[in-house]
């Protein structure tokens, strides 16, 4: 019985934003990444083509982090003591970027100096060909003292500088504009919030080319269901024609996971949670999956074994039925 | 498509002769299109009549029920696309599945059968297994038993070869499990088998057109219970598949393809199939069978399809009010939190396990979490004030010392100022860091 395929015709889709830049284009990556570009909900091949692959993200931070879980620090080991060296190691486990986080405080308790940012920073571009994501700790005031130095010392590298938040984007989409970056804007679970903050930096003159939107995710558990959700609708909304949510859409998988009871602890927990190790990349490979089927175009991960299992997974979903 | 009271009206008798209980007929089909009623109430309605409206009434996805021993999983009654249009009802069944040659059935299936796992306060566990057989029909048959000595879930019996699965079924006696299954050379005989058995019916063809056909071709020979499989084991080709389905079947009611769906995420890497069974979570599966089910996999499969069927106007909550918390005693101290379960339950079971006793105070925060409530103004000092006094903490403590969440610091000044005699405190962030905090800090 011929059935006629339900095919949906949208009027609008996603930009296409590209991360890094080549020597051809000013900068020294190796390798670029373009994500985005979608004209159709995720990977519905029989409807248009798919132009780019979701792109996975490794999370690195510029010290040995001391409130990530035992698991991953056994894993990193010593890779972990030097930002350069873990950049190359997650090269070579496969991440098609890097994302630095750069931490508050230096190993001594003092705050961390703009000079040891871009210090750190510096070290990972020279130590990897792929394009890099910049964090900063977190806090509004500090995360312009070090992204701003940091922004300049890179300049025409198109690193992602982040995180854009309503109360503290300005700083941070200037250093963008006046050294070729890109940035990304966070909003909470909000279709509206996330419109509103991609105005605000579009109106400050960024193009939207130069734009992720992070609507921030929960992990497993914890309010993934709120996270997907909110990735369709803004996904739908850019599909409809709402200009301001057609940007490609970044979420950080391994920070959520993995601050979860059930990745952080493997003792004095419940029997039936199961192997500690196994059960924490699950928690991340599938929050990540999950994020996947609902538009994700960047997912920041921060265990190999699950960047390998999620990369298998796109694979396949980018494979055109015949 | 539903019809309305009017149109439904049309169909029916017009006499008003009030056997249905209603005073016109017009009143009970403005029932009928409400579904408050059973057109079974109207003794008089004509054949023809009935067809069509049996055929408006239908579900755009059949909810198909599996059975055995008082156990039920039901799968279907899906009305949308995505989640946040409305809900998604029916959470997909999962499936654990063994092969007649594996040795020690009982002892494997006892062990997954007595699986539960607790989530915010609910027992989690698998909802059935399925048999597949390898051998023949004495072991076939002898599975099913050695499964149903261990475990009396609902099952799916695996085979295509129909000899084979009539043996199974006959050792299944009054139960409606599934059956996989029918495909385009056995579907007569096994349509045969469902019918004479009470079982649902697993419809296989690798496209589109084939289980359309397919299940058409079984639902005109009176089998209702169709479940369908697209059979792929590509990901892309199946997220495809399974879209196409539920669109058919919700914006065009296109009823061959209005049953649930089954899938089989199995892969030999189990971390694989995780992801795999993701995909049949998040996208439209209605049963799923897993090869793999040790607690590190079905724990988080459980808990995303939990997450993913929450109903997304109702955060799960808790009733707001004073936990006690190992035996606590005037002297013990109180801790605050929200009522939006996953934070209730992520700390209730902290101080449990910390072996101190403790108040618990869950303020009515609307179902938020800390941040969440503390961000839409539903959790604030004055807030948190008021629920001390309503639920009467000054009478039952005598040493007054109450420990806010770390995320929501900066609110114990003004809770000082809001509970004078009271000492605040600032517990740690993260609900992991209870225990040690209240043995050092408490
Ligand atoms: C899911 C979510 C939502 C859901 C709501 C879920 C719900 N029912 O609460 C939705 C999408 C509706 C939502 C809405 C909003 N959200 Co919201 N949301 C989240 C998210 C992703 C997860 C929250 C969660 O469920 N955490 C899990 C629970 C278990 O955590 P928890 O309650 O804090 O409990 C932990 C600890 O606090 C501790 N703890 C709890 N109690 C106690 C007690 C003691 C004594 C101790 C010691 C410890 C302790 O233990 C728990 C486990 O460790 C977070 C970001 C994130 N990834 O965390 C943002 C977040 C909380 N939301 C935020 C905001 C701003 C909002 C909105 C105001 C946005 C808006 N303007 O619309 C709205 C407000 C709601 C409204 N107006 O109706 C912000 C808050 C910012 C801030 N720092 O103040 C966050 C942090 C996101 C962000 N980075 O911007 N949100
Ligand atoms: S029983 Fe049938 S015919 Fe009689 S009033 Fe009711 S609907 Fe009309």
């Amino acid at each position: 019985m011929p059935v006629d395929i339900p095919k949906d015709k949208w009027p609008g889709e996603v930009r296409t934003v590209t991360l890094g830049a080549a020597a051809a284009n000013g900068g020294t990556r190796g390798s670029v990444v373009a994500v985005g570009g979608e004209k159709a909900l995720p990977f519905m091949h029989f409807e248009t083509d798919t132009p780019h692959r979701p792109a996975l993200a490794m999370e690195i931070m510029d010290r040995l982090p001391e409130d990530w879980s035992p698991l991953l620090l056994e894993f990193w080991g010593d890779t972990a003591k030097d930002p350069a060296v873990w950049a190359k190691a997650a090269e070579d486990a496969g991440a098609d970027l890097i994302q630095l986080q750069l931490s508050q405080t230096g190993a001594d308790g003092n705050p961390t100096t703009p000079d040891a940012a871009v210090a750190a920073v510096k070290s990972v571009l020279a130590a990897t060909g792929l394009p890099l994501i910049i964090f900063g700790p977190g806090q509004a005031d500090v995360d312009n003292e070090l992204l701003v130095p940091v922004a300049e010392a890179t300049k025409g590298e198109r690193v992602v500088l982040g995180l854009c938040e309503d109360k503290n984007y300005r700083t941070i989409v200037a250093a963008a504009l006046a050294n070729d970056h890109l940035v990304t804007a966070r909003t909470a679970m909000d279709v509206n919030l996330a419109k509103q903050l991609n105005i605000l930096i579009s109106d400050m003159g960024l193009p939207l080319e130069r734009v992720l939107m992070d609507p921030t995710t929960g992990a497993l558990g914890y309010g993934i269901e709120y996270g997907f959700s909110v990735m369709e609708r803004l996904r739908l909304a850019a599909l409809q024609g709402d200009a301001m949510t057609q940007l490609p859409m970044i979420v950080t998988v391994g920070y959520e996971t993995w601050k979860t009871k059930e990745s952080k602890v493997g003792q004095d927990v419940p029997g039936e949670w199961g192997n500690w190790l196994e059960r924490a990349i699950n928690w991340e490979t599938m929050t990540a999956m999950t994020l996947v089927e609902s538009g994700a175009d960047i997912v920041v991960l921060r265990h190999p074994e699950s960047m390998k299992r999620v990369r298998a997974a796109i694979d396949e979903l980018m494979t055109v039925p015949e | 498509m539903a019809l309305s009271g009017i149109q439904i009206y049309k169909l029916l008798p017009q006499t008003n002769c009030k056997d249905c209980g209603f005073p016109t007929c017009l009143a009970f089909a403005m029932k009928l299109a409400a579904k408050q009623a059973e057109l079974s109430a109207c003794p008089h309605v004509s054949d023809e009549a009935q067809t069509q409206l049996a055929a408006s009434a239908r579900p755009p996805v059949r909810l198909v029920t599996l059975k055995a021993n008082g156990n039920e999983v039901k799968a279907g009654n899906e009305t949308v696309l995505f989640r946040h249009e409305k809900t998604f009802y029916h959470k997909p069944g999962l499936f654990a599945r063994v092969r007649d040659d594996a040795s020690d059935i009982g002892t494997t299936i006892a062990a997954a059968d007595a699986y539960a796992v607790n989530y915010v306060g609910m027992d989690l566990t698998l909802d059935g297994f399925a048999v597949e057989s390898t051998v023949d029909a004495a072991a076939f048959e002898a599975a099913i038993g050695a499964v149903r000595s261990a475990s009396q879930r609902p099952l799916i019996l695996i085979s295509r070869d129909p000899a084979v699965m009539e043996a199974g079924l006959k050792a299944l006696d009054g139960e409606a499990p599934l059956i996989y299954g029918a495909d385009a050379d056995n579907w007569q005989a096994m349509a045969g088998l469902a019918k004479q058995y009470g079982a649902a019916l697993a419809v296989i063809a690798d496209s589109l057109d084939g289980l359309a056909e397919l299940a058409e071709q079984i639902a005109k020979t009176g089998v209702e219970n169709l479940v369908l499989h697209p059979a792929t084991e590509s990901l892309s080709k199946g997220l495809a598949l399974c879209t196409q389905i539920r669109r058919l079947a919700l914006k065009k009611n296109f009823q061959p393809l209005g049953y649930p769906i089954l899938a089989f995420p199995g892969h030999e890497d189990a971390g694989i199939e995780s992801v795999r069974a993701t995909q049949a979570i998040t996208k439209y599966a209605g049963f799923i069978v897993l090869d793999h089910y040790a607690p590190e996999y079905v724990y988080p499969l459980l808990v995303l399809r939990e997450n993913i069927y929450t109903d997304p106007q109702k955060p799960i909550q808790v009733q707001p009010g004073v936990y006690e918390i190992n035996d606590p005693k005037p002297e013990s101290p109180v801790m605050v939190t929200t009522n939006f379960s996953i934070t209730y339950f992520s700390v209730a079971n902290e101080v449990e396990g910390s072996g101190l006793p403790a108040w618990l105070l869950v303020t009515d925060a609307e179902g938020m979490s800390v941040l969440t409530a503390w961000a839409a103004g539903k959790f604030d000092a004055e807030r948190i004030a008021k629920s001390v006094k309503q639920f009467e903490l000054p009478d039952k403590v005598s040493k007054k010392v109450i420990v806010l969440p770390g995320h929501v610091a900066v609110l114990s000044g003004e809770l000082e100022e809001e509970l004078p005699d009271w000492e605040v405190r600032v517990g740690p962030r993260e609900a992991v860091d209870i225990p040690s905090f209240m043995k050092q800090a408490l």
